[in-house]
């Protein structure tokens, strides 16, 4: 019966692992057989941004979902959820070098240290580069406590990533404002929880020294 | 979200220019001794390795028209033309969507015949204008262009059409016309993006020249490209083409043309003044706030040779137009 548990939890692990792949093959796909548009590259570019995107806001979902609904399970994709949102924004980097600017470090020098919202995003990578690294459980045991102030960085890099795509808005808001709508619910749970833990250290502090 | 599209045709496999222009002569020629296959003839113009594109021959009083086009002796850019399903694919038409792909998917119930012009403002003959007999006293010229848009990418297009100066000549502008504003259809019933809660541009979309910018022969109004019709993603029936303008300077399905004393407020300009002027016009000095206008990226670009060219100032027209702006502050006037 254990066994079968264990199994299972197995299987749905690699159904998930696997499954966040498949963006990426369908534009590896779609490159190949040369059916991404007549701009490729900015597609290619734009969808690894996108799944950044998502899977950032998926690790950050994580915790308040798993308290809201009581599923413990959930926990141990955290970190996948946030490596694979690390993975799609160096290939969205990558990419960008590659396909729109070929590697021409003049080109690349100028639009990281100019445009406000390639900054932003250049910042918010260098920022989960540290993350990334420090994600395997041997990491956290050397750094302790440190280990949690280090990972909430990852507040900060979700603020800048939303600030990355708002930047880039022409005339439509509407992709933007449902990141913002939904990050801001994330990082709202976080705060109100945090207030209310708190309130409840405080009280139980005028308590005890009332008594 | 990414959706797979059938497989399309290699660069290497679209007709280059002078084949192109072969054929075009060619069946120049056919027509002239058999103008009864003329209907079918604007499809067989388009034959060539678009098999699997889609054609569109426009509205039947124009496609005769369409063939009897002449080449204008100068406005023919050398750079390789951008293959025809790109042009029709790869479009900015927020009226139809604000994503490339948009336009072209949703732009194809869009009624364009019969279609009406309303010129008014400053001038003698003001009124409402049937396109055809808008278009029916002038000969159409075909003109290969660049086209530069704003961000950052370039195409070279075979445009068919009229001089935007003869066409005001026959409207008779007063002395106070100064400017001339156009404008797109409002249509949300047709247009879904007018529709749009969480879009920022004020419908319809309005934009302008200077009366002698409009005047330069280098303006023009587009009524087909590729030998046939415009695509209604392209901005059927009627479209500007300023080609030493930045891309949303090409104003799309205009319904309205009104000539005036002072600077028409384009729709860009409104939306966002610090990023887009007036003028637009081409200039790799000036950076767009939020990217570089240095460099283009010509289309369609390879994935690991980018196709990334200089940009010219005035798109490369400069010797056409720099004297309409001598002495102004480009800077400030971007």
């Amino acid at each position: 019966m254990v066994l079968t548990q264990k199994i299972k939890q197995r299987v749905l692990w690699w159904l998930i692992f696997s499954s966040a792949l498949i963006p990426v093959i369908i534009l590896t796909v779609g490159a190949v057989q040369q059916n991404l548009g007549a701009d490729p590259a900015k597609v290619i570019v734009l969808e690894l941004g996108v799944w950044a995107l998502n899977f950032l806001w998926v690790s950050l979902a994580i915790t308040p979902i798993r308290k809201l609904f009581g599923w413990k399970s959930l926990a141990k994709y955290r970190r996948m959820m946030g490596l694979y949102s690390f993975f799609y924004l160096t290939l969205h980097i990558l990419a960008f070098t590659t396909f729109i600017v070929g590697w021409q470090i003049s080109i690349l020098v100028t639009e990281i240290t100019e445009r406000p919202y390639a900054i932003v995003g250049f910042i918010a990578f260098l920022l989960l580069l540290p993350l990334a690294i420090t994600s395997t459980k041997a990491m956290q045991k050397r750094l302790k406590k440190n280990w949690l102030s280090l990972h909430k960085l990852v507040y900060a890099v979700s603020l800048l990533a939303l600030l990355h795509i708002v930047w880039q808005i022409r005339s439509d808001y509407s992709e933007a404002l449902v990141y913002g709508l939904i990050l801001s619910w994330l990082l709202g749970y976080r705060y109100y929880k945090k207030l209310a833990a708190n309130r409840a250290r405080d009280f139980k502090k005028n308590v005890a020294t009332h008594n | 979200m990414l959706i797979l599209k059938p497989q399309k045709i290699k660069s290497s496999e679209i007709t280059s220019e002078s084949i192109y222009q072969q054929r075009r002569s060619f069946m120049k020629a056919a027509l002239g001794v058999t103008s009864a296959v003329a209907s079918s003839s604007v499809l067989a113009l388009t034959n060539y390795e678009l098999e699997d594109e889609k054609r569109y021959p426009g509205p039947k009083w124009l496609q005769q028209k369409t063939q009897d086009s002449v080449k204008h002796p100068s406005f023919q850019a050398k750079d390789k033309l951008t293959p025809y399903g790109d042009v029709t694919t790869y479009n900015n038409f927020y009226e139809f969507g604000t994503s490339k792909d948009a336009p072209a998917k949703r732009a194809q119930k869009f009624v364009t015949d019969p279609w009406m012009v309303e010129v008014s403002g400053a001038v003698a003959k003001p009124g409402n204008y049937h396109l055809e007999d808008f278009i029916k006293p002038h000969t159409l010229e075909e003109r290969i262009c660049r086209l530069r848009c704003v961000e950052g990418w370039s195409m070279v297009i075979p445009w068919m059409g009229v001089s935007l100066a003869d066409v005001i000549k026959h409207f008779e502008p007063t002395s106070k016309a100064k400017y001339i504003e156009f404008t797109t259809l409002h249509d949300p019933k047709q247009m879904p993006e007018q529709n749009a809660t969480f879009g920022t541009l004020d419908w319809p979309y309005v934009e302008g020249l200077r009366l002698d910018e409009a005047m330069n022969p280098l303006a023009f109004l587009a009524t087909g490209l590729y030998g046939q019709g415009l695509p209604p993603q392209n901005g059927a029936p009627l479209r500007l083409v300023v080609p030493w303008k930045y891309g949303f300077k090409n104003i799309k399905s205009i319904v309205k043309i009104r000539f005036t004393e002072t600077m028409p407020r384009n729709t860009w300009y409104e939306t966002n003044p610090r990023e887009y002027g007036f003028y637009a016009n081409v200039n790799p000095a000036v950076d767009h706030p939020r990217w570089s206008q240095a460099t283009e990226r010509r289309l369609p670009s390879g994935l690991f040779s980018p196709n990334r060219i200089e940009t010219l100032p005035f798109n490369g027209y400069a010797e056409e137009v720099a004297h309409l702006y001598k002495g102004m502050d480009l800077a400030k006037w971007y």
